[in-house]
């Protein structure tokens, strides 16, 4: 019995033969198709980066399953070790694919057509017509004419050799761009992950949410959330200032669609000089090559609330969150300076044109016509003073006492624009005193962007050159016979081979064989697909 | 009577001429066989028969109540037709459908007539069915150029993905009768009347290359509007999502093809998984998920 005879494969040899299963194209396929496949799991779970809220009420309505899906990284699928695993694989794959590529192509630039094989007639698109009104010279003449054409960017790259005496061929190759447009939409889509990469860490980005007639600065301090990437310097802030001077919008009568929404502004730089525009829905600001997007709108009800002693213990508009088409916004008010007995927390519904003709008021249009607001009333400690942030739009309840709501006996407070109430208890009294539009704004800066456009303009010409630019080679053998006491003889053989399928092909080599001999032939148009 | 309802009214008509058209290739095609005996290959170019002209005759009627009903439609909303999902069938159905005529000017694919109407006729009836809603304006999100853009090359792109995909489709069938060698089988006789299976597959692969690049187009149309819109480009919104994973299948297909093992009749399962999730783009992103792409504006 013989011993098998394996070859053994050193630490060189298996990096080697890693590399190369790596950057071959049915690895590159499988990873592809990983790809596509490990994408799906982040459009049916929610997202952290995408959906907090969501994400948040699904880990809590599944208490058994969502701890493991989130240490799975299912909540982040597109920053979770599988999915970085895999596009890093295709790209280094890619890398791994183009650089040789490259260089062949390269080469290939630099070296004349492959010569003309020594027979032709092995080629399923060959043509052959012989001409005795010229010599071999007139004849090189109108192939080269032929194939190069007359305009600027010739047709075919041709080369001519002398391959004996009255004998010529030329060997002529067009469709350079397609391998151009291949490698140049690769590299493009590098440089797509490139810039997107670090635009996520050069970029700041920042909300707030203005009052009609306020305003807001861009500094950090100024935003109520403000995430910047890992590179991000505070330096590379411009202090500009943007106040919000009007809102404007527009609402059909008949069912309250959406028709328009303007934020008139002020923006002022930071040597004081100022600008008004306007900005919409799919309208930012460019502001120091920073946008300002208007992300939303609402109403912020203008209330004052006095106390037990009719002290004035809150003044001001407080910020209303929409919660319909009909702008029924729910906000909190908290009260917490009175002087006197304890603080007081509002929570409740603005409704812009209240209608309670159905018992429980509701809102029947999102303009405030007729406003009103319902709101439950709290006393107790508002929980403002133990050092926590505190969400504005949420009342800390567990200190504190019902005083009106549902599941009381107490009617909750009902008040319209410009009315007084007192409220139950002798707690004090509530004011309704207007009502104003406030806009969310996001502003967002990154400096990346201008490269993503021009790598996927590259990339997206890349691709179409690379589909749709045909490759094809021709060869043109001449040869001159000259019977004795007859006019020469010029023997035209040529053969045209296409990279891949190529429906044109038999066109083009008619077409040459055809300004050759100066014959003009009806083309042949199959309509076989 | 409204401008909207008139444009039903065609869609209607569009509906009817389709189904006449499909029911005559489908008369047509099951006779084509017939010609098999008389002739070593039977084939579509140059056939003339009265039912194959009524076929496309018919199928020519349908698309220019298809043209009329689209421009109505959106002469009643006062924009583009394609800014709800009911639109977009409307649309992309009429782009496969001038697809399919207009590639047929250049070669003959009178072959495909049966299955681009019976796809076009399931489209507009699920449209019509499930999604209608009447012509209307658009919320300030969309009041966009890009609106125009990027969704109306979405709607070329998927019509001619679903050409491609009908192509692929008869390419495997074709490629199973030939290796069945089952000659006397009268049920898949018809087949013997298409174009050999590479043949179908180099004409899928060019309109699916063009479907391709008007994908391509799609998705940075789309992240260009969302960085105007948004502030982000790139999200991974469902629709996101999903329009990427078209698109790497897509351009799997397209390696596929040139991989050797993978070709031919292999890559052509790219191409058909491919057109499932353009489909499922449409239709369940919309349905299922939640995310910004959310005024599919399904009726209530």
């Amino acid at each position: 019995m013989s011993e098998l005879n394996v070859p053994v494969l050193g630490v060189g040899g298996w990096l080697r033969f890693l590399w190369r299963q790596l950057t071959s194209m049915r690895v590159a396929l499988l990873l592809l198709l990983l790809l596509a496949v490990a994408a799906v799991p982040g459009s049916v779970f929610p997202q952290w980066d995408q959906d907090a809220v969501r994400t948040a009420q699904y880990v809590a309505d599944n208490p058994d399953t969502a701890p493991w899906l989130d240490r799975l990284g299912f909540f982040e699928v597109y920053s979770s070790p599988w999915f970085s695993a895999i596009y890093i694989l295709l790209f280094i794959s890619l890398i791994g694919c183009i650089i040789p590529r490259t260089m062949v192509y390269a080469k290939a630039l630099r070296t004349p057509p492959p010569k003309t094989p020594a027979t032709l007639t092995r080629f399923e698109y060959r043509e052959q017509v012989s001409t005795h009104d010229s010599d071999l010279d007139q004849i090189s003449e109108r192939v080269t004419r032929a194939l190069r054409g007359r305009s600027l960017w010739p047709r075919f790259r041709v080369s001519m050799v002398d391959e004996a005496p009255g004998q010529r061929s030329f060997s002529a190759e067009r469709g350079y761009l397609r391998e151009a447009g291949n490698l140049v939409f690769h590299m493009s889509l590098i440089g797509i992950l490139v810039s997107f990469g670090l635009g996520q860490m050069l970029e700041y980005r920042g909300q707030a949410i203005v009052q009609q007639g306020r305003g807001f600065v861009n500094a950090q301090v100024s935003y109520d959330t403000f995430e910047t990437g890992s590179l991000f310097s505070d330096d590379s802030m411009p202090a500009f200032r943007i106040t919000l001077d009007d809102f404007t919008s527009q609402f059909r009568i008949t069912d309250s669609a959406a028709q328009d929404f303007t934020a008139s502004v002020t923006l002022t730089e930071e040597d004081g000089t100022a600008s008004q525009h306007d900005i919409k829905v799919n309208e930012p600001l460019s502001a120091h090559g920073a946008s300002v997007y208007l992300m939303g709108n609402g109403h912020a009800p203008v209330v004052t609330v006095r106390d037990a002693a009719g002290e004035i213990a809150f003044s001001g508009a407080v910020t209303f969150l929409p919660e319909d088409a009909q702008y029924t916004s729910r906000g909190v008010i908290k009260v917490p300076d009175v002087s006197t007995g304890e603080q007081l927390g509002f929570v409740g519904y603005l409704l812009p044109t209240a209608d309670f003709s159905l018992g429980a008021g509701r809102s029947v249009y999102p303009e405030a016509l007729d406003p009103y607001l319902i709101l439950d009333l709290f006393r107790g400690d508002l929980g403002l003073d133990e050092g926590v942030p505190q969400n504005v739009y949420q009342l800390q309840t567990n200190k504190m006492t019902q005083v009106t709501g549902n599941e009381l006996t107490t009617a909750p407070v009902v008040i319209a624009r410009g009315q007084t109430v007192d409220l139950p208890q002798g707690l004090g009294t509530i004011t309704f005193d207007d009502v104003v539009r406030y806009a969310a704004f996001d502003v967002r800066y990154d400096p990346t962007l201008v490269w993503l456009a021009l790598f996927s303009i590259t990339a997206l010409v890349g691709v179409a050159l690379s589909l749709f630019i045909p490759r094809r080679r021709v060869w043109v053998r001449v040869r001159e016979i000259t019977p004795a006491g007859a006019p020469p003889t010029v023997d035209i053989e040529m053969a045209a081979l296409a990279r891949g399928q190529d429906s044109g092909l038999g066109h083009e080599l008619h077409r040459v064989r055809d300004a050759i001999t100066g014959e003009v032939t009806q083309r042949q148009r199959s309509r076989d697909i | 009577m409204q401008l909207g309802e008139l444009s039903d009214y065609f869609v209607w008509g569009t509906v009817t001429a389709y189904t006449i058209a499909m029911v005559a290739f489908a008369v047509d095609l099951s006779k084509v066989a017939e010609g098999a005996r008389d002739q070593e290959r039977p084939t579509f170019v140059g056939r003339r028969t009265t039912m194959l002209g009524v076929a496309m005759a018919t199928t020519t009627l349908g698309a220019l109540f298809h043209v009329v009903a689209t421009v109505l439609r959106g002469v009643a909303a006062g924009r583009v037709p394609w800014a709800n999902m009911y639109e977009f069938t409307l649309t992309g159905t009429l782009a496969a459908v001038l697809v399919f005529l207009g590639v047929n000017l250049w070669k003959e694919i009178r072959f495909l007539g049966v299955f681009v109407t019976l796809l076009a006729v399931t489209f507009l009836m699920v449209g019509l069915r499930g999604f209608h809603v009447e012509a209307d304006g658009v919320q300030p999100a969309l009041q966009s150029y890009w609106l125009v853009i990027h969704v109306g090359i979405a709607v070329l792109a998927t019509g001619v993905f679903t050409v491609a995909f009908v192509l692929s489709v008869l390419q495997l069938m074709r490629a199973n009768y030939d290796r069945a060698e089952v000659t006397e089988s009268t049920r898949a006789k018809w087949r013997v009347a298409l174009p050999a299976s590479d043949r179908l597959e180099a004409l899928a692969f060019r309109i699916n290359a063009i479907g391709f690049v008007m994908w391509t187009f799609t998705i940075i149309g789309g992240a260009v509007w969302a960085s105007e819109a948004w502030g982000r480009a790139w999200n991974w919104d469902p629709k996101e999502v999903w329009s990427f994973i078209v698109w790497v299948i897509y351009a799997a297909y397209l390696h596929a093809r040139t991989t050797r093992g993978w070709d031919g009749n292999r890559a052509a399962w790219f191409a058909i998984v491919g057109y499932a999730t353009v489909l499922f783009n449409f239709t369940g992103v919309n349905i299922l998920f939640s995310g910004l792409h959310s005024y599919a504006q399904l009726p209530t």
